[in-house]
């Protein structure tokens, strides 16, 4: 149990630039998900502060103790991979057992923590088998084990769950979750899935292109995006993104698409006719039969609701997520609610917020 | 996957084995089958009179104590040079997998003695232990330490040994390397994070997860010892001195060829046929099953 802190860690492999200079600072007992697409850089972040890359600049610190230049052995973390990484010639109580054999622990507290972890992960049973010998789900289970009995400082998830079929993900995810809540590990999780990092993290890091694009909690960083690839990113379906430029004086947003709407919280600083991305979400858009018409190519219905893709008069793209049915072809009007407005500069795409 | 397919005449399929079974039959069976034979007989020296005798050669071969001698030397030899070529291309394999610029060129080096003759490779080691013109061989003289494997039966079993275990260096090394790249790196960096130190990791992680290798590189070695070696142990010492290098397969040579006594030559057939019949029987039957994970 351990604060975190991370400050400007810079890394390239040879001329290529992976991270450019993040940081963070993680309380004690604390769920960090790091969430981005594949090559954003998340889990070469995660291997920083493992000890199994070394930043090319910046400096890790676990518990206050600088860290950066000592070996993963030294740091007194665990890890769970992706692919486990189970030690095949060892049964799963040896695999469990073995940072500590290396710690040099008497035989009967190893003994006693792996069967306190047995039990806590329902993996009693399997304690003599052999990693080959067990369903996916056992084996994340056993990695998990694994990191328990140490009582590390710091528990490190690199995408453990995206090996396992979907029903197994969700129940392990909130097992993961309960487990963490009750050993109060301070812990760092890597993931690309935006569920996962919505469940699952006091708060998330979106990564992208090697920086950190927003670092908040879930609820903030869906509410209230940084940029307009966060925005993009956390949602399902992801957010609408509409052309426009700023005019009466920051009070309101000439859409490409036509119509103008004026702010609900205040106006924006910029100069007139400066050009906005308008992100809206697909559920907050409302069939109005004054509204744009959307044509529609494509319907999704999905039971308790029901995605419709289409586009506007001007060609701009856009998705509208109804609950329950919806039409099943044609051209739907909807309006924008300028409450469920997210403003961004279409240059650089910042979010913009209202003057106070 | 087990697809049958029944040919409609008869002929054709034992037509499509049979270049195959001549091969085996003419090549293997044939000279088998005679050196077995002539187990049993006893001829007189000019080739004259040849008489059955039982189990006579091999109670004459097991009474000699200059064979057993050679049971003796074929055990230290086999051992030393499995021993050897084993921990030596080990080593170098763990040094290769870990290298990353020049790689390529390194593996290639270490590949070629595989590609060398063995009476080659004999010369190459003539040059260098030779107590007259060698290398080391008048290094060590010099510095005061008589060296001449030609006198001395230990510093002969050691030359040979040497030379016979570096031939089969390339060979291991090319097992292990592939042995050591099919270790998930995951798993030992698992273990890094666990706090094993990179020798605990080799030793608990790596040199485990490489025992089938071990294994069948130590069955494929001995086999290499005991039948391998002629042609090195031919060329550097004949056998000699006095015997001292002289294994089981050497004796056979020397007493069916030079000392023309080929009911003693065919019973030494005989036992080491016994013998990689064996080898290859562990090899079939634990490879899959003892050593596992």
């Amino acid at each position: 149990m351990a604060t975190l802190e991370l400050s400007g860690i810079r890394k390239s492999f040879g001329p290529v630039g992976v991270l450019h200079g993040v940081d963070l600072s993680v309380a004690d007992g604390e769920m960090i998900v790091i969430v981005g697409a594949s090559g954003c850089g998340k889990s070469t972040l995660l291997r920083i502060v493992a000890g199994l890359e070394t930043p090319s600049t910046g400096r890790v610190r676990i518990a206050g103790r600088d860290v950066t230049a000592l070996e993963p052995a030294d740091r007194d973390i665990a890890m769970v991979f992706q692919n486990y990484a189970l030690y095949p010639h060892m049964s799963v109580a040896q695999n469990m057992g073995y940072g500590l054999k290396i710690r040099g622990l008497p035989r009967a507290e190893i003994d006693r923590r792996v069967r306190e972890a047995a039990e806590l992960l329902a993996l009693g049973p399997l304690l003599d088998r052999r990693p080959r010998q067990l369903s996916g789900g056992q084996r994340q289970r056993v990695a998990m084990g694994r990191a328990i009995v140490r009582e590390p400082k710091l528990f490190l998830f690199d995408e453990p769950l995206s090996n396992l079929d979907a029903k197994l993900r969700v129940q392990m995810r909130a097992e993961i979750r309960r487990l963490q809540r009750r050993l109060g590990v301070t812990s760092l999780f890597v993931t690309h899935d935006q569920v996962e990092a919505m469940t699952l993290g006091d708060r998330l890091v979106v990564m992208h292109q090697g920086h950190a694009a927003q670092v908040a909690t879930p609820m903030e960083i869906f509410e209230r995006p940084a940029d307009t690839y966060v925005a993009g990113f956390i949602g399902s379906p992801a957010m609408n993104f509409l052309a426009g430029t700023l005019v009466e004086g920051g009070h309101a947003v000439a859409l490409q698409a036509g119509p103008v709407l004026r702010f609900a919280d205040g106006p924006r600083p910029g100069p007139e006719e400066m050009p906005l991305t308008i992100g809206i979400r697909p559920e907050h858009l409302r069939p109005d039969p004054g509204g744009l018409p959307l044509a529609l190519d494509l319907v999704e219905p999905l039971g308790s609701e029901t995605v419709l893709h289409g586009r506007l008069p001007d060609g701009e793209a856009l998705v509208v997520k109804l609950s329950g049915p919806g039409p099943r072809e044609g051209v739907l009007p909807v309006s924008l609610p300028p409450a469920a407005l997210h403003v961004f500069a279409a240059e650089g795409g910042k979010r913009l917020d209202p003057v106070a | 996957m087990n697809r049958k397919v029944v040919f409609e005449q008869k002929l054709l399929p034992y037509l499509l084995l049979a270049p195959q079974l001549v091969v085996t039959v003419v090549f293997f069976f044939w000279p088998a089958g005679q050196a077995v034979w002539f187990a049993f007989l006893r001829q007189d020296a000019f080739g004259i009179r040849t008489t059955f005798v039982g189990l006579e050669n091999f109670q004459d071969l097991f009474a000699d104590p200059l064979y057993l001698e050679t049971v003796r030397n074929t055990v230290v030899f086999c051992t030393g040079v499995t021993l050897i070529a084993l921990s030596l291309a080990l080593v170098l394999a763990v040094l290769a997998d870990r290298q990353i610029r020049g790689a390529g060129l390194y593996r290639t080096l270490l590949i070629w003695p595989y590609a060398i003759a063995p009476a080659i490779a004999a010369v190459l080691w003539i040059f260098l232990f030779h107590p007259q013109v060698g290398l080391f061989g008048r290094a060590l003289n010099d510095a005061g330490i008589p060296f001449d494997y030609k006198l001395n039966g230990n510093q002969a079993m050691l030359v040979v040994i040497l030379a016979a275990a570096w031939k089969q260096v390339s060979y291991n090394f090319i097992f292990f390397l592939a042995g050591l790249q099919s270790i998930p790196k995951s798993v030992l960096e698992a273990a890094a994070i666990d706090g094993a130190r990179p020798v605990r990791r080799f030793w608990t992680i790596t040199f485990p997860l490489l025992s089938p290798t071990t294994f069948f590189l130590v069955v494929v070695n001995l086999v290499y010892a005991f039948f391998e070696t002629f042609g090195v142990i031919d060329a550097l010492t004949r056998g000699g001195p006095a015997k001292a290098t002289e294994t089981l397969i050497y004796r056979a040579y020397v007493d069916g060829r030079i000392n023309l006594d080929l009911g003693m030559s065919s019973a030494q057939s005989v036992v080491l046929m016994i013998v990689v019949i064996a080898l290859t029987m562990i090899q079939f039957r634990f490879i899959e099953r003892r050593v596992h994970y």
